[in-house]
């Protein structure tokens, strides 16, 4: 009976996105046998203008959570030290920039690069992480440099950012030695937007109690809108995935077996502990119905003009998530915490994320002051199993389950 | 020397400097960085003080940042949350790293000072339009300051400040050559005190009193010793200490890549041009922080000159823990500068607690190896 139920509550779209994902790293193995170029892009860049120019998008962060999840992050990691990279460094730099040289991990390394694309919207790390990779693969680096937006997007960061999408396109045609087609790129914009608009709608769902998913599956269901977004699969993808999620909620099938409390998650996935958590969390009848981090790929989705892609995202590109003060950070926090109606917060205080971390005890102050919910820190890595303590990490999150227990019963 | 004294005396005590750069009706604008663009501070009427940790026992700021966080971030914020940098008026945060961005949120939404300003300059700084944006936020700064100031900012104003500054660098620029080419002339740990004093003190005085020192320094000779020629690369060293043992190792200081060094002074900021763009200009030129990209090479090659042009045999990373940028690049520095021959050592610091001893053994055994 329990095995049935069990099996009830697995979410059949998984099974399609896994062959999604092994045919999309497939192709990008034999882009070369193809004729066709590789970039190497940063999680919040603008993935669109490749998509149209026909070249494989390869995200080294997507690489990166995927040697957290195989557990093979804590031999990287430990090889690049060897090379002489802090252990304080991203976790996702250190084990991608060793995978280059050994390539190991669960995929043997990533096809190499023609060209790196990266925008520093989510931090300055990974300026500095694709100066290392551009040394190393000696090919072309474009950066997109987006100011952050501490209290505003001004004009001059309007101005600064819009001349360097049309540097973009040109970089494009140089390396490409093709001239780009603005036709083709109206067109994955418009498929760009309706995949990020689906997936607002899929994160939406989680706001029916009790919910059809949780965090933990939103994390493994982003890989198509990092990696796919502008192609017709991601939003044919998204429009299955959201259809399933409106059956579960007719069906009454939830991710959590008995939920009582809803929590939001912040900050990266604890990768190589998803199972453990995941589990942890669901022993105390809590699902974890939301998180700050998967909805960073639809949050500036109120800044994109689907109509006119090209010319409005310099500011949806800009105004994500990470690129603005603390201050707007909370306000979308609380917002969350509304929205999912959530019983408490989970922070992910990462290692490996400073722009993600500092900040969070501010947030948290903030949302104890507005809202009285319990909140909960915990210190990890996204990839680094070292810097984990799982008894002390435990011990926390019962402590924590005990008073949104106390506060609710 | 007397006039090494006065940056002594001067750097004691922190407030009572503060008092008297406000008895001269002077309000006092803090940062932390390099690129802070002194020059129009100074032209809107106002002290520009660049920050140090005092390195007291972190309290207030653990509520803010996590251990994880860098000792100058975390220092500098527990000395505004404890009231000891009460005699600020404002402080500027120009883009640097992701732990100061988040500091300068943070110091914001504290709000403690009557001005706050951030500069968000480019990161990076090879091509055109970010030459027009590091023009265009300059622009806007110098606005906030004259809403602040309560007045313009007038051309001459920024030229009298821009031949100021050009003094205070030529003659630091100065003082570092002759070290280089008499190693020794001056003591490591007066050479630091002159340098961190020329960004606190009152810069007229700075200016006064620099050209007398180096003038009294290019007097003196100094016989040929035997020493090692070091030169030391990372963001700020903040500690005497560190030049003394390294002069009780056997080694002299003969030029730097610190930010608290000679990326901060080194290059002049044209007269003859518009005031603005010459300001940008320099910004956009000068020897690059590992938080800015002007190409993947840039910082390698320019420490390989560096060493070269100094003859230096041997580079010391000088580097705080928690510091990405530097971490980022060390692997890379280490390696062009060792396929050139120089030998290197790493000294990871933390600001808040230097264990001198320990330090002086690692420089005897370096500087005996090189």
């Amino acid at each position: 009976m329990s095995d049935k139920l069990s099996e009830k509550r697995k979410i059949k779209s998984a099974k399609k996105m896994r062959d999604i994902m092994t045919t999309y790293y497939l192709d990008a193995m034999t882009a070369g046998q193809n004729n066709k170029q590789i970039a190497w892009i940063t999680s919040g860049g603008p993935v669109e203008p490749l998509v149209a120019m026909d070249i494989i998008p390869i995200y080294p962060e997507n690489h990166g959570a995927m040697i957290g999840a195989s557990k093979m992050g804590e031999d990287l990691c430990i090889k690049a030290e060897d090379m002489g990279y802090s252990s304080d460094l991203c976790s996702y730099a250190r084990a991608d920039i060793s995978c280059s040289v050994v390539k190991g991990g669960p995929i043997g390394g990533l096809p190499e690069p023609d060209m790196l694309i990266c925008c520093n919207n989510i931090c300055g790390t990974v300026l500095k992480w694709y100066e290392v990779q551009a040394r190393f693969y000696n090919v072309p680096l474009f950066i997109l440099d987006t100011p952050i937006c501490h209290t505003r997007y001004s004009p001059e960061i309007a101005k600064y950012v819009q001349a360097q999408i049309d540097e973009y396109i040109a970089f494009l045609e140089k390396v490409t030695k093709r001239k780009f087609n603005y036709e083709k790129m109206a067109e994955v914009g418009r498929l760009a937007f309706e995949a990020q608009l689906l997936w607002q709608k899929v994160l939406n769902t989680t706001a029916h109690k009790p919910s059809p998913m949780s965090a933990f599956d939103a994390f493994f269901f982003l890989a198509l809108i990092v990696t796919l977004r502008g192609t017709k699969i991601a939003v044919d993808f998204y429009k299955e995935l959201l259809g399933e999620m409106e059956q579960r909620i007719k069906d009454g099938i939830s991710m959590v077996p008995n939920e009582k409390y809803r929590l939001l998650w912040d900050n990266l996935p604890v990768w190589y502990q998803l199972k453990w958590l995941s589990q942890k969390f669901s022993d105390h009848n809590a699902c974890l119905v939301a998180d700050t981090y998967t909805s960073a790929w639809c949050g500036a989705i109120q800044y994109t003009n689907k109509d006119n892609f090209i010319g409005s995202i310099a500011e949806a590109y800009t105004r994500i998530y990470l690129n603005i003060g603390v201050d707007q950070m909370a306000g979308q926090v609380l917002d969350m915490i509304k929205f999912y109606n959530a019983d408490g917060l989970v922070m992910h205080s990462n290692r490996s994320c400073k722009p993600y971390s500092f900040g969070q005890m501010d947030i948290m102050k903030i949302v104890r002051e507005k809202t009285n919910l319990p909140v909960l820190m915990i210190e990890a890595d996204m990839v680094d199993p070292r810097n984990f303590s799982q008894s002390q990490v435990e011990t926390r999150i019962d402590a924590f389950m005990e008073i949104i227990k106390q506060k609710n019963d | 020397m007397k006039e090494i004294n006065i940056f002594y005396n001067a750097l004691e005590t922190l407030p009572v400097l503060a008092s008297k750069i406000k008895a001269k009706q002077k309000k006092i604008m803090g940062y932390l960085c390099s690129y802070a663009p002194e020059e129009l501070i100074y032209a809107a009427g106002f002290h520009p003080m660049r920050l140090f940790s005092s390195k007291s026992d972190i309290v207030q700021a653990e509520q803010h940042l996590q251990a994880y966080c860098c000792s100058l971030v975390r220092g500098v914020l527990e000395d505004s949350l404890s009231g000891r940098l009460d005699f600020l008026d404002g402080t500027v945060f120009p883009h640097t790293c992701d732990s100061m961005q988040r500091l300068s949120d943070i110091w914001r939404m504290n709000g403690k000072y009557e001005f706050f300003a951030d500069v968000i300059l480019p990161a990076k700084l090879n091509t055109q339009s970010a030459r027009a944006y590091m023009k265009d936020v300059l622009t806007g700064f110098k606005k906030d300051l004259e809403k602040a100031a309560g007045k313009e900012i007038t051309d001459t104003d920024l030229q009298n400040s821009i031949k100021k500054f050009n003094i205070i660098r030529k003659n630091l620029s100065k003082i570092y050559a002759l070290q280089s080419k008499k190693p020794g002339i001056i003591k490591g740990s007066d050479l630091y005190t002159i340098v961190k004093g020329s960004m606190v003190m009152d810069r007229d005085e700075v200016a006064d009193i620099l050209p007398v020192i180096a003038g009294n320094l290019e007097k003196i000779d100094l016989p040929p010793k035997n020493i090692k020629r070091i030169v030391m690369s990372g963001s700020i060293c903040d500690s005497p200490d560190i030049y003394s043992a390294m002069e009780s190792a056997g080694g002299v200081i003969v030029g730097d890549d610190l930010c608290t060094g000679q990326r901060w002074f080194e290059g002049q900021t044209q007269v003859d041009e518009n005031p603005m763009d010459a300001i940008a200009a320099r910004l956009l030129n000068r020897v690059i922080c590992p938080a800015k990209h002007f190409s993947p090479t840039a910082r390698g090659e320019n420490l390989v000159s560096l060493a070269k042009k100094n003859r230096a045999d041997g580079v010391i990373f000088m580097l705080l823990k928690f510091c990405d940028p530097h971490a980022f690049d060390y692997p890379y520095l280490k390696e062009f500068l060792e396929k050139q021959g120089i030998k290197t050592l790493l000294i990871e610091m933390d600001d808040q607690q230097q264990n001198s001893g320990q330090l002086a053994t690692r420089f005897e055994t370096f500087i005996h190896y090189i």
